[in-house]
């Protein structure tokens, strides 16, 4: 089905060998309406959620999204799911265009591609009991019709996950929340998706239990061969787990790259203002210098003309409030959007913080 | 009093809530101290009890019912017995308290202004103008910018970071000599915590404030602490200065959260160890020492004798509740840090076979 995780990262270094991608997007743009009055709804101005990103996710590899509140990324996810419909742009997976499909081809894309969500106390029924959570997805795609061969399965999943089978008939509330996050990931399993989504999986759980999510994530990564997109707000959650990183800002892509050469030498000065921000665990380095970003990210209603992080940049100019960057090669192994980017100096200065 | 005395300590503290289960040992016999001008921080996962306990310094829990013993002197009198109303006036004035959720901590229908100069005219006997004139001031001092106008804005139109800094104006208005901050930051996006933690610490500088941190985040514990105490159960398990705790952790619940979190700095590759098992119910806890259920290292013993917090031999200031002994725990923390697992860890010490 895919090629396994060190191939994946073989693949980083001859990018040549790679073949056709598994998720393909280009210029997706989603835009929610604004709109006034009761009776007749006249639209008065969008947001602008996502705002033309372009990206592909490679067999087996994972890529991760990160950004803050706002920045566009879990409306990302949704899209490639097609739970949101695009107001513009092109998602093809596995070679075929799935923009714009409905009914019966949505559903077998679907069931190709699964998501785990960020709460696990939301996003697990109360009325049924585990087993027919996990058991859903084959329910609702009629496979493993057979009840006991379906329990079996279930069995299997629940195994696989470190969940003791024998709590197939309990119901979430017996559960806490680590269990019940492997009771997501057994579900999103359940059908061998090629691709899986998991959108702050860990973020609403207590620092011990993390770890134990975290560890199983990349278990299945290696064992199944999974392709994954894996969204966070924590970078350093998302330099352990993924291959490849994309940097969001207010709809927009400002970088991407291979994780390592993104966090060792940070190009967009977004990205060096995330690393240095991050609380670092070593009191030794406490009083470090540090730059910070002043005031807050602007709304996605009404985005700043240009480059959208100009209005927060340290080293903006006045080409910066006009020409929108590209993204692309700036001399370094990420694609970066802007027109100075940081230099090895400027970015060693972070990485005294973050890479030392 | 004399120099040497603490403003804040706290003797043998336990609070109880009666429910329909039985009773909730939240608090279960802390003790601990701050200096002036210091900062405490005191780290656990939900449930330690590190809110409660910073509740009842307050007197927030009486009216939940709780049941209190032991004492807390601040400036040498106790808080657990002092009546409601010499509270009340100690209360927002020489200890004020800023909250996680800054949304629901501030009230949604009254003007930012308004609220602060409540929070001034309730411990200063000025004009309504002069508490205006101080609201204005105040919101300057923790950097919002145009205080002028802004003071006149509602809730709603302040950003995330801006209500929080509102949130920390109210608690200075009235130049405490202790700050509780309870999760101040772990709604905000990591640039805005960075402000927010960057300020705390300007203000302590030029207020002379006493700070206890309350968070999960052990980052933001070494960024802000100069003494670190961790909770486990309603109990303290260890507690020293930050440098120590980060570079000399005795207790295996802290190697477990040290251990349990992706680093920025780290080897990417590096296996993250979870704690096993979930923490504990605080109607019926463990017995013996309470993290003995998920401690990889107990031994049979540690099932039924409670382990005391006792200074590390050597350090005077370290304290820790292990029944391991000295040596053991140093040579297992010396094979966590050579990236070795727990179980490994127990077989290169040569302890006998973990409880199952």
């Amino acid at each position: 089905m895919s090629v396994d995780r060190s191939d994946a990262s073989d693949a980083l270094e001859e990018p040549a060998a790679v073949a056709e991608p598994l998720v393909h997007v280009r210029g997706l743009v989603k835009h929610f309406p604004i709109t006034r009055g009761i009776i007749f709804r006249r639209k008065i101005g969008a947001v602008r959620a996502v705002d033309g990103i372009s990206f592909e996710v490679r067999h087996g590899e994972t890529l991760g999204i990160v950004g803050e509140t706002g920045c566009g990324k879990s409306t990302t996810a949704k899209l490639v799911m097609r739970l949101l419909e695009p107001t513009a742009g092109e998602i093809e997976f596995a070679g075929a265009d799935i923009t714009r499909i409905k009914g019966a081809k949505l559903k077998a894309v679907r069931r190709e591609v699964q998501m785990i969500f960020q709460d696990p106390y939301s996003s697990l029924n109360p009325r049924k009991t585990i087993g027919s959570i996990i058991g859903e997805p084959f329910a609702i795609h009629r496979l493993e019709t057979d009840r006991g061969e379906r329990r079996r399965a279930v069995q299997g999943l629940m195994e696989m996950v470190g969940l003791n089978p024998e709590h197939f008939n309990r119901y979430p509330h017996e559960f806490s929340g680590g269990q019940r996050q492997r009771i997501g990931v057994a579900r999103a399993l359940a059908l061998n998706p090629k691709l899986l989504i998991a959108d702050e999986p860990v973020s609403a759980l207590d620092v011990s239990i993390q770890a134990q999510v975290l560890n199983l994530l990349r278990e299945m990564q290696h064992r199944l061969g999974l392709t994954l997109v894996f969204i966070a707000h924590d970078l350093s959650v998302v330099r352990h787990m993924c291959d490849r990183v994309a940097v969001m800002y207010l709809g927009k892509i400002v970088e991407i790259g291979p994780n390592e050469a993104l966090y060792d030498f940070p190009r967009h000065p977004y990205t060096g203002a995330l690393l240095a921000a991050v609380p670092v665990a070593d009191p030794s380095r406490h009083g470090d210098q540090r730059t910070l970003l002043s005031g807050d990210v602007p709304s996605p209603a009404n985005p700043p003309s240009g480059c959208r992080f100009h209005t927060r940049c340290p080293k903006a100019e006045e080409r910066c409030s006009i020409e929108e960057p590209q993204l692309e090669n700036k001399g370094s192994d990420t694609q970066v959007a802007c027109h100075f980017p940081l230099t090895r100096e400027e970015a060693t200065e972070i990485g005294v913080r973050s890479a030392r | 009093m004399s120099a040497s005395e603490p403003l804040l300590r706290v003797e043998d503290l336990r609070v109880e809530f009666p429910g329909e289960d039985g009773v909730v040992h939240a608090v279960d016999g802390i003790s601990y101290e701050v200096q002036r001008g210091r900062t405490l921080g005191i780290v656990g996962e939900s449930g330690s009890g590190k809110t409660v306990s910073s509740l009842t310094t307050l007197g927030l829990t009486r009216r939940q019912g709780a049941q209190i013993s032991g004492r807390i002197l601040f400036a040498g009198e106790d808080l657990v017995t002092m009546e409601e109303e010499q509270l009340r006036a100690i209360r927002g004035n020489d200890i004020a308290m800023i909250f996680q959720d800054p949304l629901s901590a501030l009230h949604p229908l009254y003007r930012v202004g308004r609220q602060l100069i409540e929070a001034v005219l309730a411990h200063q006997d000025v004009s309504k103008a002069k508490a205006r004139e101080r609201s204005i001031e105040l919101l300057g001092l923790v950097g919002i910018p145009d205080p002028g106008r802004r003071v006149d804005d509602y809730p709603h139109e302040f950003s995330g970071g801006m209500r929080q800094r509102a949130m920390i104006a109210m608690a200075l208005a009235n130049d405490p000599k202790l700050l509780i901050a309870d999760e101040p930051t772990t709604a905000l996006d990591v640039t805005v915590q960075a402000q927010i933690l960057g300020l705390l610490e300007r203000l302590q500088r030029e207020l002379d404030m006493a700070i206890v941190i309350i968070t999960h985040d052990l980052g933001v514990v070494a960024e802000m602490a100069d003494e670190i105490a961790v909770m486990y159960a309603g109990r303290i398990v260890e507690t020293a200065s930050a440098e120590l705790i980060f570079s000399h952790p005795e207790h295996p619940y802290t190697w477990g959260l040290l251990k349990s979190i992706p680093t920025l700095h780290g080897p990417r590759e590096e296996k993250l160890v979870p704690i096993p098992g979930a923490p504990p119910s605080l109607i019926s806890p463990p017995s013996g020492c309470h993290f003995h259920p998920r401690c990889p290292y107990a031994q049979p013993e540690h099932a039924v004798v409670d382990p005391l917090l006792q200074p590390v031999s050597g350090e005077p200031a370290h304290q820790v509740a292990c029944l391991l002994e000295r040596e053991t725990r140093r040579r297992l923390w010396a094979e966590l840090q050579a990236g070795r697992m727990p179980e490994e860890a127990l077989i290169d010490v040569g302890l006998g076979g973990a409880l199952p």
